[in-house]
């Protein structure tokens, strides 16, 4: 709407578009995918911080036994927001950034499909979070029931109960509406020539990622909408009292949660796919193969759902399919590693910042995919659910693995955003610390889940206290390494070192981003290349 | 917040590496010298517990644990021969044509199939045993309260019915700021007024349900986590060895508000013959109350 005010209509609009509006508006009236792009990734850094400082302030209390700084109530507002705001602000707005971002760049494109939309999709964000966030100044403080929103638990909160189902559903039209977007571009506007199967790997990722946000978003605000109707107009889905089941919120809930966690891990595969042949100076080892994968991983994550739940008590049969159906999704992913060790096999590898992080990925994702395996076993699920097995295996998977490729592309396609090279040697201070950290972090809660101590818990026995000291060290070195990631963006944006088109010209970046110019032209392609 | 800084200090110095684990050991050796077993997990793995089930268990994790150690050795040992091997700073020369294999593709994707199937097996065998709870010689029902646990016994024990909260000591000690350093408190945060008492060498049958938000009943040397809801009633069971008699501590293990951290279960295991006294004094206490009482307490006769 407000958009007609600035530009004229359609037909005489690109004169209008070459340059971007000065001040403010080019940011509140973004339609270009670049700026758009650019909010979502600040964004998403600043979420990263927010959450990153919850998890501080949850480390430090859980650094030795006993309370030392804050109430147990307010360490579970601590535990639930910093997984919503991790998950929704962080992760997933990264990725949507780096759509955003490189869709239109490596598809020939001139900007995404729907602008509009995406403006739209994007401001919701700011204000989805501020709703989230101001809940811990209202009476009764944050959610405090976990991110899982367990009824009857959550249906306890106080009056940031409404506010954070609002704001979910905020955040899951945002989503919708950038899956959407995507979508809509890679189906119309590739170069042509581009057939599907000669697409980059992170478009394939996202196509895939955009259908399951598709199907699964508003399957949680279904949810969501039933916790709300039980705590204010007295329905009774989810209470035994009135002929309810808690346990069905648990289904519905994870049958958008599971294809949530692949949604945040697919473009990480992409990204993975992108770094590691450009690298290795190789292709990608079985594309095809990869493409395959990545598809049936997005369709097993609808039938595997009930793995989070198996303590719950389920029939026998659905025990053993929920256990088989989960297994089966080690034999596509195993697969995608397998191929990203081959694309390295007889390579000439060079080790810049982006190769550091998709090797480190390659590694430590693996070991998340190990655990992945063991907890699907069901009578050991039964000893490792809710503990910080658990907690150990999903931080594996989402930091090292999906925020590890995230930093991984930022360092890969910086340059050609900015059109300056950063510092080198502070980037690979930051991945060093990155890595050591992370593992200094998480690998101990390995132990304390097996050794017994379970999730969610402010204060331990004493016999945990000696892995969860040194977990919290890894903690705080983990979050302090972070400030450099931010340095060396600032600097980055700031100025340096003029970056060529090619960028890593010693390497093969192979895709149609590497042939602008870099910095891209704000108005990426406005002739479609010809793809041979 | 400056006993933290000074814990660090402390921690930084006191040789480190080789105090963490050792400790560990240590201390769990200590604590398995009396009768009370607090817990027989060596302080970084699964306890091998004292139940059928979770020994049975506990040999599952171990061989699913061994075996993914076998393929990442594989797995690592390739990519670090390759991080070794191909270095372009040494000269390696990219392999440009190697683009796909049919062949090699196939057998990573039979090899993990036909792993996973020995996984599978011993799996599914288990669940089946997990899930009779026929044939229990005693059925206790387990009802999860914001912060504490029910105990209402059926069958032979029939009446014996009450609460059970963490210990007083360990409640003074954890509140903020409390003062009280929680390794001078025995079992802190695994002690409770009243343990569950359950006969060894017997299936005992525990019925899980809830009276507010869903909870989970798991001490892990039985080797199983049930969650208790409320509306429904779950079924598990534990058959502790003979000899193995002792006491084991677990906790609620499903987030169930503020002070989830603080609803241990202790389960005190005693000889058929000491379970059957214990129930005999247990009757005798409730007779008692019932006859000093205006208004007896009412016994469990929910279920059935």
């Amino acid at each position: 709407m407000a958009q007609t005010h600035v530009h004229a209509p359609d037909t005489a609009h690109d004169d209008h578009h070459d340059q971007p509006d000065s001040g403010i508006k080019r940011w509140l009236l973004a339609t270009n995918h670049k700026d758009i792009g650019t909010m979502y990734l600040v964004f998403s850094l600043i979420m990263f911080f927010i959450g990153g400082a919850m998890a501080m302030i949850i480390r430090a209390e859980l650094f030795q036994p006993g309370l030392q700084l804050v109430d147990p109530l307010f360490f579970n507002q601590l535990t639930t927001n910093h997984a919503l705001v991790m998950i929704f602000g962080a992760v997933m707005p990264a990725f949507v950034g780096l759509a955003n971002w490189m869709i239109p760049l490596q598809i020939g494109a001139p900007d995404m499909a729907l602008p509009r939309m995406n403006n739209f999709s994007f401001w919701l964000l700011p204000f989805a979070f501020t709703l989230l966030l101001s809940t811990f100044f209202v009476p009764g403080g944050a959610a405090a029931g976990g991110w899982t929103l367990y009824p009857p638990l959550s249906v306890q909160g106080g009056d940031s109960f409404p506010m954070v189902i609002f704001a979910i559903h905020l955040m899951g039209a945002s989503s919708i509406m950038g899956a959407i977007n995507v979508i809509v571009t890679i189906m119309n506007m590739r170069a042509p020539g581009m057939t599907l199967l000669k697409m980059p790997m992170f478009c394939w990722s996202w196509l895939i990622t955009a259908y399951l946000l598709i199907a699964v978003m508003p399957v949680l605000a279904g949810a969501v909408t039933m916790l709300l109707t039980d705590h204010f107009f007295k329905t009774s889905f989810f209470n035994a009292g009135g002929g309810g089941d808690p346990v069905m919120f648990q289904h519905i809930f994870w049958f958008f949660g599971h294809p949530e966690v692949y949604i945040m891990i697919l473009p990480a595969f992409g990204i993975v796919s992108e770094i590691l042949p450009t690298f290795s100076r190789k292709p990608l080892f079985g594309t095809d193969s990869m493409i395959y994968a990545i598809a049936s991983i997005a369709f097993l994550s609808f039938i595997v759902w009930a793995h989070h739940m198996f303590t719950v008590g389920m029939p026998l049969a659905a025990q053993m399919f929920f256990m088989l159906s989960t297994m089966l999704i080690a034999v596509p992913t195993g697969v995608k590693v397998f191929n990203w060790t081959a694309t390295m096999w007889r390579g000439s590898l060079s080790f810049e910042p982006p190769m550091l992080f998709a090797i480190s990925f390659l590694f430590l994702f693996t070991i998340g995919g190990f655990s992945g395996v063991m907890l699907a076993i069901v009578p050991a699920d039964f000893q490792y659910q809710d503990t910080y097995f658990v907690v150990a295996h999903f931080h594996y998977v989402l930091v090292p693995g999906a925020v590890f490729a995230i930093m991984g592309a930022v360092y890969y396609w910086l340059p050609k955003w900015t059109g300056h090279m950063y510092s080198m040697t502070l980037a690979k201070t930051h991945f060093w610390l990155s890595t050591i950290f992370v593992n200094v972090l998480f690998f101990p809660q390995h132990f304390l889940g097996l050794a017994g101590m379970p999730r969610r818990i402010p204060d331990y026995a004493v016999q945990f206290a000696d892995w969860n000291a040194v977990s919290s060290i890894g903690a705080f070195g983990f979050g302090l390494s972070q400030i450099l990631f931010a340095i060396v963006i600032i600097q980055c944006v700031r100025g340096g070192q003029k970056a060529t088109a090619e960028v890593w010209g010693g390497a093969t970046p192979t895709g149609l981003e590497w042939t602008l110019p870099s910095p891209a032209p704000y108005h990426s392609f406005t002739v479609q290349p010809q793809v041979p | 917040m400056r006993e933290i800084w000074m814990n660090v200090l402390a921690r930084c110095t006191a040789r480190p590496g080789s105090r963490v684990g050792v400790c560990a050991l240590v201390t769990g050796a200590l604590a398995t010298g009396g009768r009370a077993v607090a817990n027989t997990s060596n302080g970084y793995n699964l306890p091998v517990g004292v139940s059928e089930l979770s020994v049975e268990i506990h040999d599952l994790h171990m061989k699913v644990f061994w075996i993914c150690v076998a393929i990442a050795v594989v797995v690592f040992g390739a990519m670090i021969y390759s991080l070794v091997k191909f270095r372009h700073s040494q000269g390696a020369v990219p392999d440009t044509k190697m683009l796909h294999s049919t062949k090699v593709e196939i057998i990573w994707t039979v090899i993990p199939v036909i792993i996973l199937v020995f996984m599978a097996v011993p799996a599914a065998e288990t669940i089946i045993k997990i899930e009779d709870t026929t044939n229990s010689e005693l059925s206790i029902r387990v009802t999860g309260y914001q912060w504490k646990w029910q105990f209402q016994y059926m069958d032979a024990a029939d009446g014996v019915n009450y609460f059970s909260t963490l210990s007083q000591d360990s409640n003074f000690a954890r509140q903020l700021h409390s003062g009280i350093d929680p390794k001078t408190v025995p079992n802190y945060l695994l002690s409770v007024d009243k343990p569950m008492v359950i006969p060894s060498g017997v299936k005992v049958r525990l019925l899980l349900t809830s009276q507010d938000v869903i909870h989970a009943f798991w001490v892990p040397d039985f080797g199983m986590k049930r969650d208790a809801i409320p509306g429904f009633i779950n079924e598990m069971w534990i058959k502790v060895a003979p000899g193995k008699e002792g006491v084991y501590r677990g906790q609620c293990a499903e987030l169930c508000g503020r002070d989830h951290g603080a609803m241990p279960l202790v389960v005190d295991v005693r000889t058929p013959d000491e379970f059957k006294k214990w129930v005999e004094e247990q009757k005798a206490a409730v007779k008692q109350a019932a006859r000093t009482a205006t208004d007896p307490p009412r016994t469990a006769q929910v279920l059935n």
